[in-house]
């Protein structure tokens, strides 16, 4: 069998984006993925009969640079409005924000909301090509790279002075903060502090990360729907020429020992097969790269360490019912786009406190999303799929998960959202709770963690996701990552998978 | 609910200074009655002696006759296990799987840039059973090393293994005497152990003197035992106890280096210029690249390409006056400075003013000269004194490696 | 009517700082204090006959050696002292003892975990290297990021250059430093649970944040940072309570020929034609002034005694958002012995320290889970000093003097406002843990006083009673602090600067906030700088 010139780990959407273009370039790729099929967290999965669910229930923020590079408009690709998203309170009454929009705020939060929003966005804006750049070692890179910072300070400086004194003030905020000195409506403060907070270790007094979190997710376009945007990937790797295997778990790494260590020379899969190239890509989580499939006994001590205190504990679970009917939501005509359901930022801080101790949260905060509204093929006829991410719930429970925990999960869950759908538990057919310790087994995600290991600024940029293995480069020589652990971070953008490409094509 | 901090009587130890004081060899009993000088200092938390009563002849007592120094405070850790091979290889840089069962060798570990950890020595005392012995505490890098190996026990056997080193040329001839059968079969870095009084007595052929030498390992328990029936097979021979001034003045004649002498551990040095690679140190010839991997090869491999930037070098200085802290200079005006010297004295077994010096590379095989400060009757002199660099170092006897060694 | 060349507004420590340095440099300086006693929050005060109380701050590691040295302090009274180790105290009866000699204390980590007596090494070695960069910024003006002057720039160079000698590995593990939570951050040196949580504590103090915030960690170098005689993370006593300090910056600037006015409290600050002129007391007297000099803190300046009209409005808005967030009690008291205290030993090395009163990292969270709810845990984190068993001028021979410092304790309870049944109730939480670790505490009891954050605020006037005049998070650090484009000691209104903690480099009493502003002011005033450079750095 021909030598391949490069393996990518993981048919997720950083793996696929990543073999497009290195297939695109004229290497000979394959993709081995694990599962049955391509997609990662994004791919939709049956969880009762016809009733089936991808993880990520939307993708809101995809890479037009990487969308054009592939050409994933002539392979399929939707693009969309972005989803509204609905903060609904106590009180029935939903508060709405689309893009630049907000509806349903009082007098003076709708007041304050357009210099807030146009602030945020100038700082998004600025930050956006930096998503799509390699972030260089800060002394070892040569100045051509290093340049990179300095386009990166006239970025900001760009902003104006004002604007870049805020910037500088509050990307280190906690989003409590941030929205403390705009807005009134604790409903409203909770929405807008969501995208700082899903996903991610942050609470509304986290100081640091949130913000930054808040700008990643403002750069990119909508797609239709997770899977829309797997599909074009897949079609586009493949029209490229890129191999795709299912079902090919990869079980390690063929390593060669050369004078400074070692060189990766193709994978050993489960089924025991060998596979050569000349460089192997991982999509998958830089713990489960480096620890299992590499091991720490071919790598140094300190590193080692350093990628086992990564923080790959996610947060979240994700609750899918099959519903016999749309869900009627009090206060929203359509259950459409990203429901919050964070009665004000002390209910969201209060359901995390319970995380650090390995408690479950007493009142989980939940998005919600209806995706068979948009994607009818996700349920049988008449039927409806409501998904929903579940906040703060341990990757460890302090007593281990069992059956009891579950269901005190499920049952919390349940209550926060028949307090806004009254007749919710009548329409429930069948459901699926996956904890973040589910999503790990599933899916072979270390901690079940979105962005394979915290978005935090000591996990970023030039440090994401250690230095040393952070410019998509490992110490193996001709292994490389390309997952959401690497620059810039998870979500459905392609930003990492487009990154790692264009770093092994240089 | 939280868990109330309320905490239960508990009796007070009867000292109450307990808590100050240092910890105590089972040596010590008979240490403190032969310190006249009361001349102590610490190690590790342990109470241990600078000097007895005089370093000097102490010193001679390494050199002409024997003498014991106690290195219970020194940090020895036992780890076994099916993977404890394979941990311990890729933590040094020497090739540990070549090192047979009941053999020690002296092995350098360095963190993921190459720059040294700390010195040791490991122990084989079988096929999954070794023992690591060094200077100070290691076990949080040595539970590092061990992330990612499943079959791996670190235990912390330093406050229960005691030790004496046993140094000099009649060292062997003390030992037949106290009935160690066989000793004097026992080659340079061999172990042999021995039951002794019904105790396990473990002998290695080791030291830190560059002198015929062993040390004795034995349980805290039955210390004492050993120390009284040592000394009493030692008596013709007038064994006598030393200190670490002695043993400073061995090892810099034999060319050891000394951590916060020679080299800062690198994972407890503030500044990342103030650590040294093994090839600065001299000590290449330890590190073993034909070995598959181990930790800081990248880094080693780079040094051992472009060369280090400094290199330790054995001087000989004219003169008698220690160059103790003196800059090194490639000119006779002491223009161009060059490097610094770590330790140095007088050495009376070599009758030379020797130093090691830490010298830029490209200078050390060119004429080097060192300005050395020195007082006379609470005067400040200085002068400058040519230097020249020995290869070899500057005590090595040949009885250090004989099997048998000489009968004396 | 008299026109003074600047007027200071507060006699804390800095404001007397910055008093000094102005009229070092031949300045006619007026200090205004509206309490009847100067000192601000380094004070101390006979509230019961033969007992000092240095009320509020209680211990000093930040003091700039450069300027007790330049200002002559010790010629005016100031004496520091190092006290000894800490006793930490977890749970179930564990102790933790730290002993100011290094062997001792190696010995006393390795009978909790050898581990961690080993990692300890790394950690301190770590610890300095982060703090000898940021004590190379404390006396030093920020730079401001958006300008082009030669200043700012020359500024900004000299901070990449001291990051830049770290060497890369460094920078990125200052970065994550800086970045993480004190939880976090520890878990990569320590794994036993009180050794982590004693070292977790600093930070947490005076903090509206808890182990598990990230950004705690920088905290806690803020509060190890300092030095006596240059032993950098050791702390110390002022002879005579932290009185001791403003009287001894006092006494330097009386002979300077300053002034000094208790009991005036300032209503407003004048302005005319865009320019500070001088103050309103409120008696109603009006003091002109060529310079005014706030040492109150920013939301308390710009909201309380300025009127908004002579302030563009977007710095009502930043003082407005400005963090200053009381966290902290004080519980001081009065005892008739030295309380003896379970499972450590009874000598005068362990007594001559300081004890913390911690459970674990998770009691610590949880008194800050406490604190967002409004209300305190009934197990908090209490750090105390003794310092009379060092000191012997604070309480009568035999009896004693004790500090507790009590993390947290909320500026706002959830069932409304604070009252002083509440207060002792709180007081009472805190003497009930202190009795649990020394039974028979309370009847050495002589005399208590409770202060929560209420009590600090109206007495001292920090808002909120925040220890620091603002949070220590990086949206308030360097040239941030207290706001972006004002970090260099000048305020919007000229002739106008501000001088507290509210100030690089914020809260401790280190007197450099006071000395940096005197700088800025002299400069603008083209008259020759007083305020020395800082060469004590330890390198």
């Amino acid at each position: 069998m021909d030598r391949f010139d490069t393996l990518v780990i993981g048919a997720g959407h950083n793996g696929l984006v990543c073999a497009a273009l290195l297939a695109r370039a004229g290497q000979r790729v394959a993709v081995l993925e694990a599962g049955p099929a391509p997609g990662g967290l994004a791919a939709p999965r049956a969880f009762h009969d016809e009733f089936r669910a991808p993880v990520a229930h939307s993708a809101g923020h995809v890479s037009t640079a990487v969308a054009a590079a592939l050409e994933l408009e002539a392979h399929g690709l939707a693009w969309a409005q972005p989803l509204p998203l609905v903060g609904l309170g106590p009180d029935g009454h939903a508060r709405v924000i689309q893009g630049e929009s907000l509806s349903g705020a009082t007098v003076s939060d709708a007041a304050a909301w357009p210099d807030f929003h146009r602030r945020l966005k100038t700082f998004a804006e600025a930050l956006a090509p930096h998503w799509l750049q390699t972030i260089p070692r800060i002394a070892k890179a040569p100045l051509a790279e290093l340049a990179v910072f300095g386009r990166m300070g006239w970025s900001i400086r760009r902003m104006g002075r004002e604007d870049m004194r805020e910037f500088l003030r509050q990307f280190a905020l906690p989003t409590r903060d941030l929205v403390d000195e705009h807005f009134e409506d604790e409903v409203l403060k909770a929405l807008v502090s969501w995208d700082g907070l899903i996903g991610s270790r942050m609470a509304p007094r986290s100081p640091n990360n949130a913000v930054l979190m808040m700008l990643y997710r403002m750069a990119g376009r909508a797609v239709r729907s997770p899977a829309n945007l797997i599909g074009a990937l897949e079609a586009s790797a493949r029209a490229a020429g890129a191999e795709l295997r299912t079902d090919a778990r990869v079980a390690r790494l063929l390593l060669e020992p050369v004078e400074h260590g070692f060189e990766a020379r193709g994978v050993v899969l489960a089924s025991g097969e060998r596979i050569e190239a000349q460089r192997v890509v991982s999509s998958a989580d830089p713990q489960t790269t480096l620890l299992d499939l590499v091991g720490a006994r071919h790598l140094e001590i300190g590193f080692t360490n350093r990628i086992r205190r990564l923080r790959c504990d996610g947060l979240v679970a994700k609750l899918h019912l099959a519903l016999d009917g749309l869900p009627d939501f009090a206060g929203l005509d359509r259950p459409a786009g990203r429901i919050v359901l964070a009665p004000g930022l002390d209910a969201i801080e209060f359901a995390f406190d319970g995380s650090k101790y390995g408690e479950l949260p007493e009142t989980p905060v939940l998005e919600v999303a209806v995706p068979s509204l948009d994607d009818p093929t996700l349920a049988p006829d008449g039927g409806h799929v409501l998904s929903a991410h579940v906040m703060y719930v341990p990757r460890h429970l302090r007593d281990g998960w069992n059956d009891v925990a579950r269901q005190t999960l499920l049952e919390r869950t349940l209550d926060v959202l028949e307090g806004h759908v009254p007749t919710l538990r009548r329409q429930i057919v069948g459901h699926e709770l996956l904890t973040p310790a589910d999503i790990e087994a599933r899916h072979g995600v270390t901690g079940g963690h979105w962005h394979h290991t915290e978005f935090a600024l000591d996990q970023m940029l030039m440090m994401r996701p250690t230095y040393e293995a952070a410019q998509y480069r490992t110490p193996i020589h001709g292994l490389w990552l390309c997952g959401a652990g690497t620059h810039p971070a998870g979500d459905l953008t392609g930003a990492a998978g487009h990154n790692a490409a264009r770093e092994i094509l240089r | 609910m939280n868990e109330v901090s309320t905490p239960t009587p508990g009796a007070r130890p009867p000292d109450p200074y307990a808590g100050e004081r240092l910890k105590e060899s089972p040596f010590h009993p008979r240490q403190a009655a032969l310190n006249l000088r009361e001349a102590w200092s610490s190690w590790n938390g342990y109470r241990f002696a600078e000097y007895y009563y005089d370093a000097e002849y102490e010193y001679f007592c390494i050199r002409n006759g024997c003498g014991t120094y106690d290195i219970t405070p020194m940090q020895k850790y036992r780890i076994t296990g099916g993977d404890a091979l394979a941990m311990l290889d890729r933590m040094v840089t020497r090739d540990v799987t070549k090192q047979g069962i009941d053999r020690v060798s002296y092995v350098l570990w360095c963190n993921d840039e190459g720059r040294l950890v700390d010195d040791g020595t490991i122990f084989r005392l079988g096929q999954d059973e070794f023992m690591l012995t060094c200077g100070s505490p290691c076990l949080a890098w040595l539970r590092k090393s061990a992330f990612g190996f499943e079959d791996v026990r670190i235990e912390d056997i330093s406050d229960t293994l005691a030790a004496l080193s046993f140094q000099g040329p009649t060292t062997c001839s003390v030992l037949q005497r106290l009935g160690l059968e066989g000793i004097e079969t026992l080659k340079p870095f061999g172990i042999r152990h021995y039951a002794f009084q019904g105790m396990a007595l473990m002998v290695s052929r080791t030291g830190f003197t560059g002198d015929l030498g062993y040390e004795l390992w034995i349980d805290h328990a039955h210390g004492l035992a050993l120390w009284d029936a040592l000394y009493a097979a030692g008596e013709p021979w007038q064994i006598q106890p030393y200190g670490e001034e002695a043993t400073n003045m061995a090892r810099l004649e034999a060319g050891f280096i000394m951590p916060y002498m020679e080299f800062n551990e690198a994972l407890k040095t503030v500044h990342f210029e103030h650590d040294h690679t093994p090839f600065e140190l001299g000590l290449g010839w330890l590190v073993d690249f034909g070995k598959p991997h181990f930790n800081g090869r990248r880094a080693l491999w780079a040094q051992k390409q472009a060369g280090p930037a400094y290199t330790l070098i054995r001087l000989d200085i004219e003169g008698n006056k220690p160059a103790e802290s003196s800059w090194i200079y490639a000119d006779a005006a002491c223009r161009k400075e060059v490097g610094y010297v770590t330790s140095a004295m007088w050495s009376p077994a070599a009758k030379a003013n020797i130093a090691l010096a830490m010298v830029r590379t490209e200078f050390i095989d060119r004429e080097l000269w060192a300005w050395i400060d020195y007082e006379k009757e609470l005067r400040q002199y200085g002068k400058v004194a040519r230097c020249t660099v020995r290869k070899k170092p500057f005590w090595m006897p040949e009885r250090a490696r004989a099997t048998p060694p000489p009968a004396v | 009517m008299k026109r003074w060349d600047a007027i200071v507004i507060g006699a804390g420590h800095n404001g007397l700082t910055n008093a000094a340095y102005l009229a070092k440099a031949g300045l006619d300086v007026l200090v205004l204090e509206k309490n009847d006693y100067i000192g601000g929050a380094a004070v101390s005060r006979e509230l019961v006959e033969g007992w000092q109380y240095s009320s509020c701050s209680y211990v000093c590691s930040m003091m700039r050696q450069a300027i007790h040295r330049d200002l002559d302090l010790s010629r005016h009274g100031l004496m520091l002292v190092p006290y000894l180790g800490t006793i930490n105290y977890g749970l179930n009866g564990q102790v933790l003892l730290s002993y100011h000699d290094e062997d001792a204390n190696h010995n006393e980590l390795k009978r909790l975990s050898p581990h961690d007596a080993d990692a300890m090494h790394r950690f301190e070695a770590d610890m300095s290297r982060y703090s000898q960069l940021i004590r190379k910024t404390l006396m030093r003006t920020p730079p401001d990021p958006t300008s082009f002057r030669i200043r700012d720039i020359r500024e900004l160079l000299f901070l990449a250059r001291q990051f830049w000698t770290l060497g890369e590995r460094e920078i990125y593990e200052y970065i994550r430093f800086f970045t993480m939570s004190a939880a976090e951050y520890l878990d990569d040196y320590f794994e036993h649970e009180l050794i982590k949580a004693s070292m977790a504590t600093p930070g947490i103090i005076g903090t509206a944040l808890g182990v598990e915030s990230p950004g705690s960690a920088y905290i806690l170098l803020h509060h190890v940072m300092g030095d006596v005689d240059g032993n950098i993370g050791a702390w110390g006593l002022a002879r005579g309570g932290m009185g001791a300090i403003s009287q001894a910056i006092a006494s330097a600037f009386l002979a300077e020929g300053g002034e000094i006015r208790t009991e005036a409290a300032v209503g407003r600050i004048l302005v005319r034609q865009g320019r500070a002129s001088g103050v309103v007391l409120e008696n109603g007297d009006e003091l002109a002034a060529n310079i005014v000099v706030s040492n109150l803190d920013a939301r308390r300046t710009f909201t309380r005694i300025m009127a908004p009209e002579d302030l563009p409005p977007e710095i009502v808005e930043k003082a407005r958002n400005y963090k200053i967030r009381g966290s902290s009690g004080k519980v001081n008291i009065a005892l008739s012995g030295l309380p003896k205290f379970l499972n450590v030993p009874d000598n005068r090395y362990v007594n001559r320290g300081g004890q913390a009163f911690i459970g674990n990292m998770e009691t610590l969270e949880r008194a800050y889970d406490c604190w967002k709810r409004g209300r305190w845990s009934d197990d908090p984190f209490i750090e105390s000093v003794i310092p009379s068993a060092w000191d012997p001028t604070v309480a009568p021979p035999g009896c004693h003097w004790m500090s507790n410092f009590i993390q947290y304790c909320p500026p706002k309870l959830a069932d409304g406002p604070w009252t002083p049944e509440k207060r002792e109730a709180f007081g009472q939480t805190v003497v009930d843990k202190l009795e649990r670790h020394s039974p028979g505490f309370k009847d050495l009891i002589v005399h208590m006083e409770v202060r929560t954050p209420h009590e600090i605020e109206n007495e001292i006037g920090l808002t909120e009673g925040n220890i620091f005049q603002g949070e220590l998070t990086i949206d308030q650090l360097l040239f941030n602090r207290p706001f972006p484009g004002y970090a260099q000691y000048r305020m919007p209104v000229k002739n106008l600067y501000m001088c507290g903690s509210s100030t690089h480099p914020g809260g401790g009493v280190s007197a450099t906030c006071g000395a940096n502003a005197a700088r800025e002011i002299l400069m603008d005033l083209k008259r020759p700088n007083t305020v020395p450079e800082d060469d004590c750095y330890d390198e």
